[in-house]
């Protein structure tokens, strides 16, 4: 007997492409995620990847983790970098250098890579419709350097560039909306994700990689390390922030809004934020702020999703 | 056949990166690089030539879809100038350590700020230790000439680097000249397609751009500079096979009338032909005059200069930017420690002109010949016709 859901990825490769001994912090769920979505992404994907973590953990010269041809130029760019890459792929297969087959470009950035200093190149790339998937993988700040804030960073928390004090709440704003951003360009396929929810995540890469034009995928990945969290608890945390409200799960096809899992009811806010340390700080009233906020972007979610 | 005619150096220099069938270009306008981006993206329009022009949002996204581009195993080519190299300045490094053989023609322009459309060398002096190779032309057939061998040395095993061929906003960028375009056919058998060592595909995967700790950066950043200083061997080489085949012929550093006379100008880029100038009009007063054009700027001739520097008593070294508070200006600085290092007993003398498109008259040259231009005692450097 198949179980109700499983023909979705059930012709996954089992492939690894991520080789083990990798230098990623225990618990870490950025490095599982890029696992996850490698799988699926398969073996002829050529990745970009952006300085951060996941670089770090990975190449240090003369070794690497990655099976598949894989760069790194620098921190701002990979959307740039990938841009480069699918235009020679092509025009080397239309002046028949290299053979016609279907070799896929992903570039990978976290969120200070995406939606701080990597916004412009993003954007450029989404616009001029290359045919990449862009993976932002959000642990929600800078962590390779250190913990300090982005504009990923959700309201309140403590990083070591927004630390709480007797006239600061720690991060001042709200988190900056980027899988909207990159709705806004109208290309062919966005969608969150989160690898607490692997079947999910599965299928959005498999629709990723097969729309003809350029895709984004906001991987929400837990850091145990800048959340200050145990790191037996990321998975847990992943699926706390789906049921609360404050990360969902959604796709944007063809500029169409789907819930693809809906947490409903959801659970209070403060299950989410307690535990985690750079919360800790956070009054009741700070957490009703941040309730308000949630639930109402949660309902204007739902709005999204009901226009036709 | 080749064929000669009358053509903005631009459009020439688009021209030439079609006859070396470049593959890949990412570029973003900036004047005065615009007819060279223009033209060839109306080369791309019209099927004229086979290739993907990238529209990036910028010059830093040129520079990193080149890199991209260039790794994935596709000639590569751009252009820019001033605000544009500096934008891109941080993946610049990135190219060359990467060891990718990326061509760009650099349209040599002053930098803000004031705002200044008008060129001068600030731009590519604040890029000069990028390492990548650095060729500077003279005219608009040293234009097409260069970048057709600029990939030839680029892509070469030995080699391996980017190189950019600089060329003088609007002085040179936006003058007609009489060029000769070699045949397709020539251009074909002198340059043939790239064949990457390694590149980016899935049937032979390769992790690029990895980080070193400290016990490996040095050797990574020694084998890189020995490649660039090695690299003038395959340029001389690339130069002479050049001018076998099509007749004209190039050297790292070339010599104009510096037979008979102990006094020379160094200088980079088209203000040589105003040099020329004055030393023709030098000469019908019975004066002799030397001029020593540096064309290959990156890796530093040493040896080359040397020989051209041996047997002279004087030298004016002629350049196109400020010194930002260095003692002297770059150029001069470079060959004051060639000469410092060799014990030259050699006057040197240095002189800034032509910033930010100001006019470069050959009477400045005779004055500086004449020892009419006298230095400021707390400057060693003279910037001519400033107006205090
Ligand atoms: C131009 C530039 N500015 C700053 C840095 C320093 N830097 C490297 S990685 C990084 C933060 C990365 O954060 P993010 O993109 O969120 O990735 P993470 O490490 O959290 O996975 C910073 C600030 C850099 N490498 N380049
Ligand atoms: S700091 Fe966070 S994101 Fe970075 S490797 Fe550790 S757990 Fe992963
Ligand atoms: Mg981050």
């Amino acid at each position: 007997m198949r179980l109700k859901g499983l023909e979705l990825y059930t012709d996954h490769p089992e492939a690894e492409f991520v080789a083990s001994g990798h230098r990623a912090c225990q618990g870490c769920a950025e490095i599982l995620a890029l696992r996850m979505a490698l799988k699926v992404f398969g073996k002829d994907t050529i990745m970009a990847m952006a300085t951060g973590c996941m670089e770090i953990i990975s190449t240090p010269l003369p070794t690497t983790n990655w099976e598949i041809p894989w760069i790194h130029v620098a921190f701002e760019n990979a959307a740039a970098v990938a841009s480069g890459i699918e235009s020679a792929i092509r025009i080397l297969q239309e002046k028949k250098k290299i053979e016609r087959k279907d070799i896929h470009v992903i570039a990978v950035a976290g969120d200070g890579g995406t939606s701080d200093i990597g916004m412009q190149a993003l954007s450029g790339a989404l616009e001029r419709g290359h045919k990449f998937t862009y993976i932002c993988l959000d642990n929600e700040a800078y962590m390779n350097t250190g913990i300090q804030r982005s504009s990923s960073t959700p309201y309140g928390a403590m990083t070591t560039t927004s630390p709480p004090g007797k006239k600061s709440i720690g991060q001042s704003t709200w988190k900056k909306d980027m899988a909207k951003i990159a709705a806004a360009h109208n290309i062919p396929y966005v969608a969150t994700a989160c690898p607490s929810y692997p079947f999910d995540l599965f299928s959005k890469i498999k629709k990723a990689r097969s729309v003809n034009g350029p895709s984004y995928i906001h991987i929400l990945s837990v850091c145990p390390t800048g959340w200050r969290i145990p790191a037996d608890l990321a998975i847990e945390y992943g699926k706390l922030a789906v049921r609360t409200g404050v990360f969902p799960l959604y796709e944007v096809e063809d500029s169409r809004y789907k819930i693809t899992y809906s947490p409903e009811p959801l659970r209070p806010v403060q299950d989410y934020l307690k535990g985690q340390g750079r919360f800790r700080h956070l009054k009741d009233e700070d957490i009703e702020l941040i309730q308000k906020r949630i639930t109402a972007q949660w309902e204007e979610l739902k709005y999204l999703c009901s226009l036709k | 056949m080749s064929i000669k005619k009358g053509i903005e150096v631009s459009i020439a220099a688009s021209i030439a990166a079609k006859l070396a069938r470049v593959e890949v270009i990412a570029a973003y306008p900036i004047t005065p690089q615009t007819h060279i981006v223009e033209h060839l993206s109306e080369l791309v329009a019209n099927g004229e030539l086979e290739a993907i022009y990238i529209n990036v949002e910028s010059e830093h996204s040129a520079m990193s879809a080149c890199c991209g581009a260039s790794a994935a195993g596709a000639r590569t080519f751009t252009s820019t100038s001033a605000q544009g190299l500096e934008l891109m300045h941080e993946i610049l490094f990135i190219a060359s350590g990467m060891r990718l053989p990326i061509v760009m023609a650099t349209v040599n322009r002053a930098l803000s700020s004031p705002l200044s459309i008008w060129g001068d060398h600030s731009d590519i002096m604040a890029a000069r230790d990028t390492g990548w190779i650095m060729l500077f032309c003279e005219n608009g057939q040293e234009v097409v000439d260069s970048i057709i061998m600029a990939f030839k040395i680029a892509e070469h095993r030995n080699v391996l680097l980017p190189v950019m061929v600089n060329l003088d906003g609007f002085s040179l960028s936006h003058v007609i000249e009489p060029i000769e375009f070699p045949s397709q056919k020539d251009v074909d058998s002198f340059l043939p397609p790239y064949k990457p060592l390694y590149s980016l595909h899935p049937d032979r995967p390769v992790t690029m751009g990895a980080y070193g700790m400290p016990e490996i950066y040095t050797e990574a950043k020694y084998a890189q500079e020995m490649a660039l200083i090695n690299s003038k061997d395959t340029i001389i080489g690339v130069m002479k096979e050049f001018g076998d085949k099509f007749g004209r012929h190039y050297k790292p550093v070339e010599t104009h009338n510096t037979e008979n006379t102990d006094f020379a100008f160094i200088c980079l880029g088209s203000t040589n032909e105003n040099i020329a100038t004055a030393i023709d009009e030098l000469k019908s007063y019975g004066k002799e005059a030397g001029l020593i054009k540096l064309r290959l700027f990156r890796p530093f001739p040493k040896d080359e200069l040397l020989s051209a520097l041996k047997d002279k008593k004087r030298i004016a070294v002629i350049e196109r930017a400020m010194p930002a508070g260095a003692a002297n200006g770059p150029l001069y600085n470079e060959i004051a420690s060639l000469i410092y290092n060799n014990r030259l007993d050699i006057t040197l003398e240095n002189y800034i002109v032509g910033l930010g498109g100001r006019d470069v008259h050959p009477e400045y040259f005779i004055d500086i010949f004449d020892k009419k231009i006298t230095f400021k005692t707390d400057k060693n450097y003279t910037v001519i016709g400033v107006r205090e």
